[in-house]
Formats: structure tokens, C-alpha cells, sequence
């Protein structure tokens, strides 16, 4: 049995032109210790997908339908209350805001203590003693003068390791980081995920990772999922889909991305446009998503949406014309 | 070779701290330390670095929207950091400026029409109603919006449509030189690819200048003739792009390259992880700036500054490692590859 298994998430907020279907019918599972990827465009469902899985959205104007299923249990089935002793707990999340998303009011150690005393029942010395060992663990030089500090006497990359921190503090078996390194500079950049890679393999937790960046997703993922306008459209584990991406949409997204070291290679080449827009998510859909910009499309896919189909071992994509083969480049 | 559209000689600005009982100033910030380039015509120049380098302060300070603290900016041979605002105005014509956000660079209660046409009013370069139209046509043609589109607000565009609409409107002006000021970084993936090629395109087309303001060094590698780096207020290190990407010479271009994640799962490249963030440009370190991170820091580094010196024909770094003995300079072959990775 896989840790977190979603079955058919649909997410839709009722707003006063319409229903916005921003995550339409997403199934995918993460196993024990794995690094999944979701990436995609602003828009896309990603981060809908990782608040629904906290169950993060505002009833109303958001509704949650379908299934979540955290080691056995359905997360949409529990109470307000058995869901409050989940997060922070056995799943935690990183926001992508390091700034926004810590109290300033507060100093570091007590905002790592807090989960620590809501879930594990710690007292507050108990908590402080922890969160020194939790700020070394993610890093932070001198953690016994650190965890005195409030959020605003620590950088941009500390205060995401901070969020690490408290995010790690209950040993969760889930971790969701959500853009963790979108608002940090690239060398800052490159020591967090150099620290989720590290603390993978101590800690040990499943890791799903929101990012738009395909270069993160290859420094730290196994699995990568590929949303576009709600949906999933391609799955694969890491290496095969930056190879041999099946669906048209993937491979629009890889070619739109200048590559370091064009220079290097003489391969500068013009990068590839995706023509046109996201459709808006308001209107049913009745073809595939992504026929209005795809350069394949046919009568076919605007008539009848592609289900999700194995293409080859492990990789599922959801494209007509996308079979054993990749499609014609 | 011909004179340089932009000249930047020993710019520098630093901003003043108001603090204290009686709001006096208690130290500068010190943005821009002493900058120097030039722009050719027609050339994309790509000023690099984090948050806080200065680099977008630089931009600003050439446009003259403030007053800079020393220094000169000379635009096709004419000093303008120091002219008076009158007659800088028919020179503001020339250089041109687009911004990160296209949401909060375009004035909401404005259509596009009127958008476009406020430059080509403003610099009289229309002979009557009839040709600002024609001009405004012309330029939602260069930049691949639809004719019929004037009529709207901005908020009725996307992200991407409305830096179009920006890029039309630093058009408008028929300038020599466009500043764009992280101009892609706010857009998604396959957007951005769209204005990257609208900007190559225009370039090649209008024979523009560009000041390439970026964090982004796949996008600069890719857009750019040459490259400068910041760090702390200096550039360390300026080159052509192909020598900088192939053979970075200052160790901050070396570890910002082997930081950027490259898209191939289980690239095999060197990793440099620099320590601790970027010191305050309110107190910059001694000697080097960047000897409290530099990988390859030694004792000298904390003492004397280094300057920039030519290492071979059109790159330049700031760095002691050069005036070592080869076999001690890890900097001395070409490292790009090694920390970009390639197969």
C-alpha cells in the first residue's frame, strides 16, 4: 500500500461567474521515502493539489471531492480535529513565502516548539532543547543563539531552513514543500536542496515537491508528475521523462527552456514557443486540455479527451497520439 | 570600431541610512561601488547577480531615476549623469526601459491605445493624429498582439500580453538602447520562451542595444553577446559569453554556474555550495568581497582588493587567484563544463 494514494481529487471553488475547476480528476500515490515531483505552469492545480491534500482549502467557496487516502485513512472522512493532529504531525509542509510564513512575533525556537508541544506533548523546555537540535540539523550555525532570534534577524535561505526545521520537528512520514526555493537566490537555492537531499536520507520521509522549475525537479525527485489546467497529463519516473517525454505538452515545456551551457555545445538554438494561452478552467472542457495549443492536435482531441494510458513501463501520459513511441518531434 | 552607445565609468550609489534621535544619517548603503562597462551598439549586455548586487540599482542610476553618488554614464558621448533635466529630456527618448511586473509597470486606468501613443506625444515624433495611430498598428505588429487590441485595458491581457505591451511601449520612443530590468523572470516557462525570442527578434530587427538586468544565467547565456557579474556593489568579473560560460575566472561566476539546476536527472557536475549568505552592503567585507564565502579564499584576499585585469583578450576578472603560478590557480583551465555538466 502506497503512504498517500489520490484517487480522482477534484478541487473547485464556486465564485459569482461560474465554477473554477482547478484541480479536475487527479489521481497519483507516493510511496514511503519517495520524492515526488509536481510540476507545472502558474495556474496549473499544483499547489490546489498540495493544499487539498492538507485539506488547507476554504469550504466554501473551495470543495474537495474524491479521495485522499493517507496511510489507510481517508483524510476527507475526519473531523476538523483528527485533522488538526495530522498536520504538522504525521504531514507537514513547506510554503514557498519564508518571509510571510513565519510569525514575526515570535521567536524561532518557540515557533519550532509549538508543534512539538501540540503533538508530542512536550513541555516548553523539552520543546527549546529539540529545537536547537532541529536548527542544527537543518544547518544553522550557532542554533543555541538562532533559536532566541525573531524571523526578521535571520536571511531569506534561514528562515526556509527554519520552515524546514519546524516542518521536520514531529518526524512527519510526508513532507509537501511547495516552491521551497522559488524566492531564494541560486546559490541559496542550491544549499536547500543540497539540505532536502541530505535530510532524505537521514530522516527519511516522503517528499512531494511543487515546483515549476524542471531543473529542480531533476536535482531532487524520483517521480515527477506533469499538470496542465487541472489535470495530470504525464507521469514517469525522472530520468525517462526528461529522455523520452510523451506528451506534446512536456515536451513543449522542456524545449522552452534555455539550457546552461548552450554556448558551450553550439546547440543555441532558437528556444520553442507553446503558442497561445491556458484555457480558462471555468468552461467544461470536452477535448483534451491542451489541443488548443498543441501543434499535433487533431478533430480527435478536440472532441474527446485523452484518457491517462500507459505508454511504457511506468509512464502514463494522457495524449491520443502519444503511443509506444514519442511523439514526432 | 564605433563609438559605444553607453558608457559607464566608476559609477557608484550609495544610499543613505536615516536613523538616530534626530533622523540624521547613520550610514550608506552602499549599492553601486565603483561599476564600469560599456554597451556597443546593437550589443546585449547581461549584468548578472543575487538579490541585493546592485545590479538593478545600476539600471536605475543610468536612466537617471535618481542622482548618482560618483561616476559618469555617457550616452553616445554625451555625460547625462550630471545634465540638467531639461536637456536630458529629448535624451530620455533613447534609452528605454522594461520592468519585472507587467501588472503594476502599466497604468490601469489607461488603454492601450493611449499607452503607446503617451511616448510618441510626449517626444512629438508623429506628425498628426493620423500617424500616432498608424504608429501604435505598427507597433502591436512588432510585437505580436493583434491590431484590434488598442481598445482594451490592461487587465484584460495576460501576464505575457502585457509585457508585449511594455515592450511596444519602450518601442514607441524609437530608442537606441532598451534596459530590461528582469523583464522575464516573472513569467511562466513557455511565455518566457515566447518574449525571449520577441526580444531577439526585435533586436535583430531595430539594431537595439540591451542591458540585460538578470538572475537567470540559462536565459543570459542565451540571450546575451557579453556577460558582466555583480557581487556586493563590484563587477568581478565581465567577459564574452562563450569565454565566460566555458571559462568562468572569478570563483563567484564559478559557483553561481555549478548552482544553477540543469534539467537532466543525474547530471554529473561539480558542485560548488557556497557558505553563509551575501555580507550587507552596508558593511562589505575587507579585501576581496568575497573572500568570507570564496572557496578559495587566502590571505591576501582579506587585505587588498583585487581589480579588475584582463586575463585574455575581452574578459576581465577581479580576482588574487590570477596572480599565482597556473598549477596553483584552480581557476586557470576551463571549468565551465566541468561545472555546468555535459556528456
Amino acid at each position: 500500500m502506497a503512504l498517500l494514494e489520490v484517487e480522482n481529487l477534484q478541487t473547485h471553488f464556486r465564485g459569482a461567474d461560474g465554477v473554477n475547476r482547478a484541480v479536475d480528476g487527479v489521481s497519483f500515490e507516493v510511496n514511503s521515502g519517495e520524492t515526488v515531483a509536481i510540476v507545472g505552469e502558474s495556474g496549473c492545480g499544483k499547489s490546489v493539489t498540495a493544499m487539498s491534500i492538507l485539506r488547507l482549502i476554504p469550504e466554501p467557496p473551495g470543495k474537495i471531492a474524491g479521495s485522499i487516502r493517507f496511510n489507510g485513512k481517508d483524510l476527507l472522512k475526519l473531523s476538523d480535529r483528527e485533522m488538526r493532529d495530522i498536520r504538522g504531525n504525521e504531514i507537514s509542509m513547506i510554503f514557498q513565502e519564508p518571509m510571510t510564513s513565519l510569525n514575526p512575533v515570535l521567536t524561532v525556537g518557540r515557533q519550532i516548539g509549538e508543534t512539538l508541544r501540540l503533538h508530542q506533548g512536550m513541555n516548553k523546555q523539552q520543546a527549546e532543547a529539540r529545537a536547537v537540535e532541529m536548527l542544527k540539523l537543518v544547518g544553522i550555525p550557532e542554533p543555541e543563539r538562532r533559536v532566541k532570534e525573531y524571523p526578521h534577524q535571520l536571511s531569506g535561505g534561514m528562515r526556509q531552513r527554519v520552515m524546514i526545521a519546524i516542518a521536520l520537528a514531529c518526524n512527519p512520514k510526508l513532507l509537501i514543500a511547495d516552491e521551497p526555493t522559488t524566492a531564494l537566490d541560486v546559490t541559496i537555492q542550491a544549499q536547500i536542496l543540497d539540505l532536502m537531499r541530505d535530510l532524505k536520507r537521514t530522516v527519511g520521509a516522503a517528499i512531494v515537491i511543487i515546483t515549476h522549475d524542471l531543473g529542480v525537479v531533476a536535482e531532487v525527485a524520483e517521480r515527477v508528475i506533469v499538470m496542465y489546467a487541472g489535470r495530470k497529463v504525464e507521469e514517469a519516473e525522472v530520468g525517462r521523462l526528461f529522455r523520452n517525454p510523451r506528451h506534446p505538452y512536456t515536451q513543449g515545456l522542456l524545449g522552452s527552456m534555455p539550457k546552461l551551457g548552450s554556448s558551450l555545445t553550439g546547440e543555441e538554438t532558437r528556444l520553442q514557443e507553446i503558442p497561445g494561452l491556458v484555457p480558462s478552467l471555468k468552461k467544461k472542457l470536452d477535448g483534451c486540455v491542451f489541443a488548443s495549443r498543441c501543434a499535433y492536435a487533431t478533430d480527435l482531441c478536440l472532441k474527446v479527451a485523452p484518457g491517462l494510458e500507459e505508454k511504457a513501463e511506468g509512464h502514463i501520459a494522457a495524449c491520443h497520439y502519444a503511443l509506444k513511441e514519442s511523439v514526432a518531434a | 570600431m564605433s563609438a559605444p552607445i553607453l558608457e559607464v565609468n566608476d559609477l557608484k550609489k550609495h544610499f543613505p541610512i536615516h536613523g538616530g534621535f534626530f533622523g540624521g544619517t547613520t550610514g550608506y548603503v552602499y549599492a553601486v561601488d565603483g561599476v564600469s562597462f560599456s554597451i556597443a551598439r546593437g550589443e546585449t549586455l547581461s549584468l548578472v547577480g543575487e538579490s541585493g548586487c546592485g545590479k538593478s540599482t545600476v539600471g536605475k542610476a543610468i536612466l537617471r531615476l535618481f542622482d548618482i553618488t560618483g561616476g559618469q554614464v555617457v550616452l553616445d558621448g554625451q555625460r547625462i549623469d550630471d545634465m540638467p533635466s531639461g536637456r536630458l529630456r529629448p535624451l530620455r527618448r533613447r534609452m528605454q526601459v522594461v520592468f519585472q511586473d507587467p501588472f503594476s509597470s502599466l497604468n490601469p486606468r489607461m488603454r492601450v491605445r493611449d499607452i503607446l501613443a503617451e511616448p510618441i506625444r510626449n517626444f512629438g515624433l508623429a506628425s498628426d493624429a493620423a500617424d500616432i495611430e498608424r504608429r501604435v498598428g505598427d507597433l502591436m505588429d512588432r510585437v505580436r498582439l493583434p491590431r484590434d487590441a488598442v481598445g482594451r485595458w490592461p487587465h484584460e491581457f495576460s501576464g505575457g500580453q502585457r509585457q508585449r505591451i511594455c515592450i511596444a511601449r519602450a518601442l514607441a520612443a524609437e530608442p537606441d538602447l532598451i534596459i530590461c530590468d528582469e523583464a522575464v523572470s516573472a513569467l511562466d516557462v513557455s511565455v518566457k520562451a515566447q518574449i525571449v525570442n520577441l526580444l531577439q527578434d526585435l533586436q535583430k530587427e531595430l539594431g537595439l542595444a540591451m542591458l540585460f538586468i538578470s538572475h537567470d544565467l540559462a536565459i543570459v547565456e542565451h540571450m546575451t553577446h557579453r556577460v558582466a557579474v555583480m557581487y556586493l556593489g563590484k563587477i568581478v568579473e565581465v567577459a564574452p559569453k562563450r569565454s565566460l560560460f566555458a571559462a568562468p575566472k572569478h570563483p563567484y561566476t564559478e559557483a553561481l554556474l555549478s548552482a544553477v539546476p540543469v534539467p537532466e536527472p543525474g547530471a554529473q557536475r561539480e558542485r560548488i555550495i557556497l557558505k553563509g549568505d551575501v555580507p550587507s552592503p552596508i558593511k562589505p567585507p575587507k579585501g576581496c568581497r568575497f573572500h568570507t564565502r570564496c572557496p578559495y579564499a587566502f590571505d591576501r584576499c582579506s587585505r587588498d582588493e583585487p581589480v579588475l585585469r584582463q586575463t585574455e583578450e575581452g574578459h576581465w576578472a577581479a580576482c588574487h587567484l590570477h596572480d599565482r603560478p597556473a598549477a596553483e590557480n584552480p581557476l586557470a583551465g576551463e571549468r565551465g563544463a566541468a561545472v555546468i555538466a555535459h556528456h
